[in-house]
């Protein structure tokens, strides 16, 4: 449980006036965080990042420090840093505000974490779409070569350390840590079998710590505050506070800053958050980790929207993205959009994946438009656990976690509303007609 | 080759420029530049001209095919002359629940064009997320993103343009 009073530690400058700019960010305390990293080693960095009990905040929620210390200290080869800022799971929006709100809270975290590792080249992949956070986070990164953060010299030190952005080219794909790796060499986004893992082999054959921009974004708080400090924020085995994206039939959607042990329903009913649903409606299913997160019944919404609790669910916290469906949503066409999602973005190098993805999709399609045969939802349950099987999560049977995303959400949605599949089968319809969307689906 | 593609100030621009994005790159690692080689391209001539891969990967040291693989790979990329306006509307859980799917009826009706059509002053396209969950229902219109967006709304920003 946590030990410090919760605090906002992200998105405190948000809304501000300037907020995006050094001189801003310095009058808040900004780079005071890496001038206190600086007088310790490396070493002493990466255990005061342990001992904060800091999470990767991209999905998988692994412990950064531990990650930083995988990296061999002996390899001759350079190393890299690179940054996932590749956030295109539906329901996650989180990054964006942050790259374009206060892009050098990250850079500070980069410039910690490049000393730390020793590396001298970081890399930020952004995706390709954000042309807006990208001109913020370039003009952030000009301004720091400028006050002498990056080049040669890292805040007076005898270290040269350059940053440079790369924008990607619209691949869902690329967000899994190989798969960005191979589109920073310049390749299509295959994503690498592992072992090996990025860390002792990464960009360029060279040992790579691949961080996600919220996960750098915290840790400048680490050393302004304290590892205690930002470790007390949280619970038990995830220090600090996290950004939760809600999102779908909600009355106030937005990127909320909330303490790990926050539950679902504060966040979807609180009127500091999500302010309930309309009026007249009830939850009929919640998605409590990006889409690919197996889904939440209302009567689990007790729980908090943290790693632990949710694996307890045997679903994920993912990368926060939760999204709210109303009593009057149809799930058939839910679990079809986010179907069509995967079958989309699947890389096509695993044949489960590359067949198996708009395989889903079109029986999905089929029972969603009232053609939907008897036999179809054990087929689509055959096609699901060909791609991965349910549970456990994570050991499917492709190369990267694509195929276990994409398969998830049909293994949940079937094992919660298999009735409403049915329904469509036996009705040859959609039970909702035209308005599968519920409270807000009738757009004007 | 080049001077059939490019005017003289588009040369500059792309010479100027390519030497920037090669310099963040180790010297046996120029094929890294791909990405934003291809974007530079695309940035000046609005789409990915067979000659235009051929100069990229001329100027990266990789093959035509090789170029082609990567540009065919990601969405982004025009490899065939899209409409003056591109725009992307995405369709995903998150903007389906705000009315996604009426509001891209609606564009198509307006446009004249099925998603996945072009014509000279536009391309539609059914998009996957576009990171905008919590402004939903939203779209891109080239690289703009428009976000909460109303009938009215768009309607608005649809006839604005030229």
């Amino acid at each position: 449980m946590a030990t410090t009073a919760f605090e906002p530690v992200i998105s405190t400058a948000w809304g501000t006036p300037q907020s995006w700019t050094m001189d801003a960010y310095k009058k808040r305390g900004g780079y005071q965080g890496l001038a206190k990293a600086l007088e310790l080693t490396p070493a002493q960095i990466i255990d005061e990042v342990k001992k904060s009990n800091l999470r990767g905040r991209g999905g998988a929620g692994f412990p950064t420090g531990l990650k930083w210390s995988f990296v061999p200290k002996d390899n001759p080869k350079p190393k890299y840093l690179a940054v996932n800022g590749d956030e295109s799971e539906p329901g996650t929006f989180k990054d964006r505000n942050i790259l374009s709100h206060d892009p050098h809270m990250l850079l500070e975290g980069i410039a910690i974490a490049a000393y730390a590792l020793n590396v001298h080249t970081c890399y930020v992949y952004l995706r390709g779409e954000f042309k807006f956070p990208a001109e913020r986070l370039n003009a952030a990164i000009k301004e720091a070569y400028a006050a002498g953060i990056f080049g040669k010299s890292l805040m007076g030190k005898d270290y040269a350390l350059d940053c440079y952005l790369v924008r990607g080219a619209g691949a869902y794909i690329c967000g899994e840590e190989t798969a960005l790796l191979e589109s920073l060499e310049g390749k299509k986004g295959w994503p690498r079998l592992k072992p090996p893992f990025p860390a002792v082999v990464g960009l360029f054959g060279c040992p790579t710590v691949v961080n996600n921009v919220e996960t750098l974004s915290s840790v400048p708080h680490v050393f302004t505050r304290g590892a205690a400090w930002y470790a007390g924020l949280g619970t038990d085995k995830s220090g600090g506070t996290r950004l939760i994206c809600l999102s779908g039939t909600v009355n106030r959607p937005g990127v909320y800053e909330v303490p790990l042990e926050a539950t679902f329903n504060q966040l979807i009913f609180d009127d500091k958050y999500g302010q309930g649903l309309p009026a007249g409606r009830k939850v009929k299913a919640v998605v409590p980790g990006g889409s690919s997160a197996p889904i939440l019944s209302p009567d689990e919404l007790d729980i908090a929207m943290e790693f632990e609790a949710l694996k307890v669910k045997q679903s994920m916290a993912g990368s926060g993205g939760v999204i709210v469906m109303d009593d009057t949503t149809c799930m058939v066409r839910s679990l079809w959009r986010i179907a069509r999602f995967y079958a989309e973005e699947s890389c096509g190098q695993c044949t489960p994946c590359r067949e198996g993805t708009p395989w889903q999709a079109r029986i999905l399609r089929k029972i969603e438009e009232g053609r939907g045969e008897p036999g179809d939802v054990e087929q689509l349950s055959n096609v699901a656990s060909s791609i991965a099987p349910y549970p456990p999560i994570g050991l499917g049977n492709t190369i990267c976690a694509l195929g276990d995303a994409a398969a998830l959400p049909t293994h949940s949605f079937l094992m919660r509303f298999r009735d409403e599949f049915e329904a469509h089968i036996r009705e040859h319809r959609c039970p909702f007609g035209d308005k599968p969307w519920g409270a807000f689906g009738d757009w004007s | 080759m080049a001077e059939s593609l490019f005017t003289p100030e588009e040369q500059k621009k792309f010479d100027t420029e390519i030497a920037e994005i090669l310099s963040h790159y180790p010297a046996d690692r120029k094929s890294a530049a791909m990405l934003p080689a291809l974007r530079l391209m695309q940035d000046i001539k609005g789409w990915l001209p067979p000659e235009g891969l051929k100069l990229v990967a001329q100027v990266l040291g990789v093959t035509p095919e090789r170029a082609y693989e990567v540009a065919s790979f990601y969405v982004m990329y025009h490899l065939k002359k899209p409409g003056k306006y591109v725009i992307d509307v995405c369709t995903n859980l998150p903007c389906a629940l705000r009315g996604a799917e009426k509001m891209l009826a609606h564009l198509e009706n307006k446009l004249g064009l099925k998603a996945g059509e072009a014509n000279e002053r536009f391309t539609l396209r059914e998009t996957e997320c576009l990171a905008s969950c919590g402004t939903a229902p939203c779209l891109q219109i080239n690289e703009d993103h428009h976000e909460s967006l109303s009938r009215a709304k768009l309607d608005e920003l649809i006839d604005k343009l030229s």
